[in-house]
């Protein structure tokens, strides 16, 4: 039988500390969509989607109602649309891009991930055309999320790729201008992509998953802000320890949700991410857990020393409390995600180059963070180029996604409503980087790739 | 199935016996009530069989949320699953 005390604090968790399943995300393969006619194969991942996922909201509601604990998105992923869309005899792969928005919006979820392409190495002609495909679907589509991955510790970094991804990202920002550059909150450049992420932008089914697969991804910052608030005085020590039992907890229900999703669903279920993801809501921010750790702002010195600690114990709490962990599983830092992110922006404590940093200790990578409109497409795939390295050189998934906005100047706020967030335009180093970039070509794999 | 109602809010004469007819005239047999007074504050928590309930935990959760209003207390229904997987191993 049950402690009041625990019914009690589990109850607390959901409706003080903001303890919620972020999302459940079911990937779907599609690589039985492919023909070499665009408008079948479009009519094809339609059916697919909205066959296999019809009763995805309905079940996650259901969960939600009984087990009492809010479950906030839905979402879907698919197998890289690079591979689907290579058959055609087509330079756009839009018209795919326009299917996953029409099957997403059919079956209720709120976003739909994988209109990716994976170059770590180099580019198919699949590739070529999804990459050049990126402005224009994001801005014609509302809840496409794409992710292209241009470098490995297996492979190295595609620098071409890097290139063309400053590139991209600028044409995508220009592309949606009235509306402060919305499509680059929806594109993510990856490092170490990994094939079974169920959180957005960066989800894609990868080509080693199964058929359809439910990955979960948990939350609750607020959750380990508040239980750290009882250790208040005590060593590093009791910190770590109160982040892994509170990290634990929240995993159990994670475990749980996904694996009554995936039996009622008929599927398998896949992994848990552990990640903490915070949202724009007061008393949901993992800046907040590392300044309740004895920072007083967020970026100061020792903040890169706080999050690796948070997200060390977060993982050892977690990997308990599942059979199979992946996806990213590690603290995300979304600036305009995260109210202590933004707060602490505002305020002067945290730079792009400090967030660089906090990204070698931490899942995932500079994420939405808003720059001047005037920051070049050179200047931002060095961004890309250094972020890779990080993640690359350390074994790591790291990403990007900056929203340069048309217009926009440092200080500026920039709205992008909902779970987005809003965001102070952060400013940038302005020495050049373009020599380098223009070199093109590929860095070498790393040493440590060589492990065999 | 076993469910777990948890009820909170400002102390006052018949929660007990509102929630239990409401649960006996759908089926739900209870098998466990923990209920105390913190400050003027009323807390219980009960655990319920509904196996041979009439009604499904969506509906029973709507009734209690209604009858919740109606008495001035909050009143939660879960699938008592979700805190055997939080704190028990």
């Amino acid at each position: 039988m049950f402690d009041i005390k625990d019914i009690l604090e589990t109850n607390r968790m959901i409706t003080e500390n903001n303890l919620d399943v972020r999302t459940i995300t079911m990937g779907i393969s599609l690589r039985d969509c492919a023909h070499p006619d665009i408008n079948v194969t479009a009519q094809k991942i339609y059916d697919k989607i909205t066959h296999k996922a019809e009763r995805l909201v309905k079940v996650g509601e259901d969960l939600e109602t009984e087990f009492g604990v809010p479950i906030i998105n839905k979402r879907i992923s698919v197998t890289p649309i690079s591979m689907i869309g290579e058959s055609c005899d087509t330079n756009s792969y839009v018209p795919l891009a326009k299917a996953l928005d029409a099957a997403a919006k059919a079956i209720g979820v709120n976003f739909i991930g994988g209109f990716s392409a994976l170059v770590d190495k180099g580019y198919t002609k699949g590739d070529r055309i999804l990459i050049a495909s990126i402005p224009e679907a994001l801005s014609v589509t509302d809840i496409v999320c794409s992710s292209v991955a241009i470098g490995s510790t297996k492979c190295g970094i595609n620098m071409d790729a890097v290139a063309e991804m400053g590139r991209i990202i600028k044409a995508a920002a220009e592309m949606t201008a009235d509306r402060d550059a919305i499509a680059c909150a929806k594109l993510v450049v990856f490092c170490n992509a990994v094939p079974d992420n169920p959180f957005m932008a960066g989800a894609f089914h990868g080509v080693t998953e199964p058929e359809t697969v439910i990955n979960v991804g948990v939350s609750g910052p607020g959750v380990v802000k508040r239980a750290l608030e009882d250790v208040r005085g005590r060593d590093i020590g009791a910190v770590a320890e109160t982040i892994k039992k509170t990290a634990f907890k929240i995993t159990r229900v994670g475990q749980l949700v996904a694996q009554e999703a995936a039996r009622r669903l008929n599927t398998e279920f896949g992994i848990i991410d552990l990640s903490l993801a915070p949202t724009p809501a007061v008393g949901d921010s993992v800046a907040h857990i590392l300044e309740e750790m004895g920072l007083e702002s967020c970026g100061g010195p020792g903040t890169t020393a706080a999050l690796a600690l948070l997200n060390d114990a977060v993982k050892k709490g977690g990997l308990m409390a599942s059979s199979y962990v992946g996806g990213l599983s590690g603290a995300f830092i979304p600036v305009s995600e995260d109210a202590g992110m933004i707060a602490a922006v505002e305020r002067g404590s945290l730079s792009l180059e400090k967030l660089e940093a906090m990204t070698c200790v931490c899942s995932v990578g500079l994420d939405m963070i808003a720059i001047p409109g005037t920051v070049t497409a050179r200047t931002i795939s060095a961004i890309i180029a250094d972020e890779a390295a990080i993640g690359m050189i350390n074994n790591k998934t790291t990403a990007v996604r900056l929203i340069p906005v048309p217009g926009k100047k440092v200080g500026d706020t920039v709205e992008f409503g909902g779970l987005l967030g809003h965001c102070p335009v952060m400013a940038v180093n302005a020495f050049k980087p373009d020599v380098f970039i223009d070199r093109g070509g590929r860095i070498p794999a790393p040493v440590r790739s060589l492990t065999n | 199935m076993r469910i777990v109602l948890t009820i909170v809010g400002k102390d006052r004469v018949g929660i007990i016996a509102k929630v239990s007819c409401l649960l006996a005239a759908h089926g739900v047999n209870i098998l466990n009530i923990n209920q105390n007074i913190l400050e003027g504050f009323f807390n219980m928590v009960l655990i319920a069989d509904m196996s041979g309930s009439d009604i499904s935990l969506k509906n029973l959760k709507d009734l209690a949320t209604e009858l919740g209003r109606e008495i001035g207390v909050d009143i939660r229904v879960q699938h008592e699953e979700i805190f055997t997987a939080m704190h028990q191993i």
